[in-house]
């Protein structure tokens, strides 16, 4: 099955273009020789690519970021991390599987990993609940984190959510309480905390896992306070203007650097993650550990203020009268 | 420091909070589903400001007997809204109350233009109410014998959504708690995070949780009250983490609205889903605390609390 995007159709119909003339080559163009029209359209499709790419829309992005093609958490372990073996369960109440976590390798260093999982297909889906956990999903993370503090292992966040699952058992079993629990301890953990922003950034469920002392983002993920079609609905009262909330909101990752809200961008290759996934991964690798190192360089103690004088220095307020007082 | 206190009982007949007790429905914030407070009907068929109907039991209550039992229904029990600066009235002693930050004010810091501007919003807000320049007020003072940092939000403000005001106040008083010595109380009322400050409202989850990690670290008590309605991005931060998570009667309290479960789930909501009762039972509340009980409660678990912390 083929997934593309509205804006994305100029390239895939030049690749399927020249698909179809790599396979039947005695249909080309006359005048120039077939190899000639394939480098030509190789170099179109670049072309298109570029301008496509060089000027996507906020909403473009968010499209992109929630790509069926865009590569996964499970993707990443694979390709930026070695030696994974998922460790399971919140030793509370269930498995929550729209999280993953387990010991991994990256680059030379032993780490705890864990993401938030979308499935590939619809069966994967069902098992991953569309990558929304509940809070046993928070509690594992909270265990496997408290295991890597424990044992001076780094900490390796990837964020991937359209947000925490709103549910009757989300409710019952309080994921507010499991999301807030995750936020006071993630402040308090010794090792380095490292968190990647690798497609949506939905709310509280994606903060749930993003205290670090970086905080990555994807060139085309996006990181918001509520999704582009909720705050349509309330503030346009209709979900059709969501490319213009999803601009009001300044959820690229462009936007949230400019805004001092994230630390550094993680590029992607022209046509974004899913085109090229590897190539994703080594950059996400690189950025990962640079960090890393950077941030273990540090003293526990200076880091530990500095990832609450960070996080403490968020915000915007006029004080009209501080001054006089 | 900008300190102001709050005058006693002489504002009790000039009311700080509407005379018409609901206060309007706000839609800002980040949930989808107005939380039921209290219907706003037929207010026009009495006199303007001197009754108002029980959303719950529909008597005619008197203003005045209104605000002399902390706006709660004499006939039935049903809390209704109060505002942040008559409830610390409740809770305080007379003239007790330092009052922090009270000047601060919100900044429209993404020039956040939807249906209507954010600007726009705020203005319309503080000309509405003099006494509130954002939806929570902070301040520090003594409850019974106990001197207390003491965060009471403000439904009436922008549906009580968190912003960076909110969050800056709140980590302010956390801080001021932890440096003093002193206990931590807030009480909360909130639709969410304020969208129109987009993810700078997000991180006051993270902001108000560190602070009062650090609180916590130094062994001193945090006292969290969900109050009607408490909803999102609040409940996903600091409302959840107190050593004490104590509620008032039939308050709605969630992370999501009932409205978006019910879509997104398609299945039928439990009785009693969400209110303080039905979150006691399913274990998130040490106890649910009837308005005019609060003060003396909240005492009685600072004496318990704090008694290690006495000098002998
Ligand atoms: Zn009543």
């Amino acid at each position: 099955m083929k997934h593309h995007l509205d804006f994305e159709k100029p390239i895939a119909e030049l690749q399927r273009k020249l698909e179809e003339l790599k396979q039947h080559p005695e249909n080309h163009s006359l005048g120039i020789s077939w190899e000639e029209e394939i480098r030509l359209l190789e170099r179109k499709i670049e072309d298109a690519r570029r301008h496509i790419f060089s000027n996507l829309t906020p909403w473009q992005r968010v499209q992109l970021a929630r790509h069926p093609k865009r590569p996964y958490t499970q993707d990443y372990l694979r390709l930026a991390f070695t030696g994974f073996e998922e460790l399971h369960g919140d030793r509370m109440y269930g498995d929550d599987r729209a999280f993953v976590g387990g010991f991994a390798q990256i680059g030379d260093r032993k780490v705890v990993v864990i993401g938030t999982q979308k499935g590939r297909d619809t069966k994967e889906n069902i098992l991953r609940n569309f990558g929304s956990a509940h809070p046993e999903g928070y509690r594992k993370a909270l265990r496997l984190m408290r295991l890597a503090d424990k044992f001076g292992l780094p900490i390796v966040t990837l964020i991937d959510t359209a947000g925490a699952y709103p549910g009757v058992g989300s409710e019952e079993r309080h994921i507010g309480e499991a999301i807030a629990v995750n936020l006071r301890e993630m402040m308090l953990f010794n090792v380095p905390i490292i968190a990647v922003v690798i497609g949506e950034g939905g709310s509280g469920g994606a903060l749930g896992i993003g205290v670090g002392d970086r905080v990555l983002i994807l060139e085309n993920a996006y990181y918001s306070v509520i999704s582009p079609e909720g705050c349509s609905a309330i503030l346009w009262k209709n979900r059709s203007a969501a490319p213009d909330a999803a601009a009001a909101l300044r959820i690229t990752a462009t936007d949230l650097r400019q805004l001092g809200l994230v630390d550094d961008i993680v590029s992607e290759p022209v046509g974004g993650a899913h085109n090229d996934p590897a190539a994703t991964a080594a950059s996400l690798k690189d950025a990962v550990l640079r960090h890393l190192n950077e941030v273990s360089a540090q003293p526990v103690e200076e880091r530990l203020r500095n990832r609450y004088r960070k996080f403490r220095s968020f915000g915007h307020v006029l004080e009209p009268s501080a001054q006089a007082a | 420091m900008a300190s102001r206190t709050v005058k006693r009982k002489s504002v009790v007949t000039d009311p700080v909070e509407p005379m018409v007790t609901p206060p309007p429905l706000s839609t800002d914030t980040t949930f989808l589903t107005k939380p039921k407070i209290a219907a706003r009907s037929r207010k026009r068929d009495m006199p303007e400001g001197l009754w108002t109907k029980c959303p719950s039991c529909e008597s005619l209550i008197y203003d005045k007997e209104l605000d002399d039992n902390l706006k709660v229904c004499p006939k039935c029990g049903h809390h209704l809204p109060i505002g942040a600066r008559e409830r610390i009235h409740s809770l305080v002693e007379t003239c007790s109350f330092e009052e922090m930050d009270a000047e601060m004010q919100s900044l429209d810091i993404l020039k956040f233009t939807g249906a209507a501007s954010y600007e726009a919003k705020l203005a319309a807000y503080k000309k509405k109410s003099s006494l509130l320049k954002d939806a929570v007020v902070t301040g520090v003072g003594v409850i019974g014998t106990h001197r207390v940092a003491l965060g009471v939000m403000d439904f009436s403000f922008l549906g009580g959504s968190m912003g960076s005001v909110v969050g800056e106040k709140l980590t302010r008083l956390i801080e001021t708690g932890s440096s003093r010595g002193l206990p931590v109380i807030i009480i909360s009322t909130s639709g969410g995070a304020r969208m129109y400050e987009g993810m700078f409202s997000l991180m006051q989850m993270a902001k108000t949780c560190g602070a009062l990690a650090l609180h916590g670290k130094l062994g001193l008590p945090y006292i969290s009250v969900l109050t009607n309605p408490t909803y999102a991005g609040v409940i996903a931060s600091f409302a959840t983490v107190g050593d004490l998570i104590l509620a008032e009667p039939a308050a709605m309290i969630g992370f999501a609205g009932p409205r978006v479960i019910k879509d997104t789930t398609q299945a039928d909501l439990p009785e009693g889903f969400q209110t303080s009762e039905f979150l006691q039972e399913h274990g998130l509340i040490d106890a649910i605390v009837p308005r005019r009980d609060m003060r003396a409660r909240l005492v009685y678990y600072l004496d318990f609390m704090m008694a290690g912390r006495r000098p002998a």
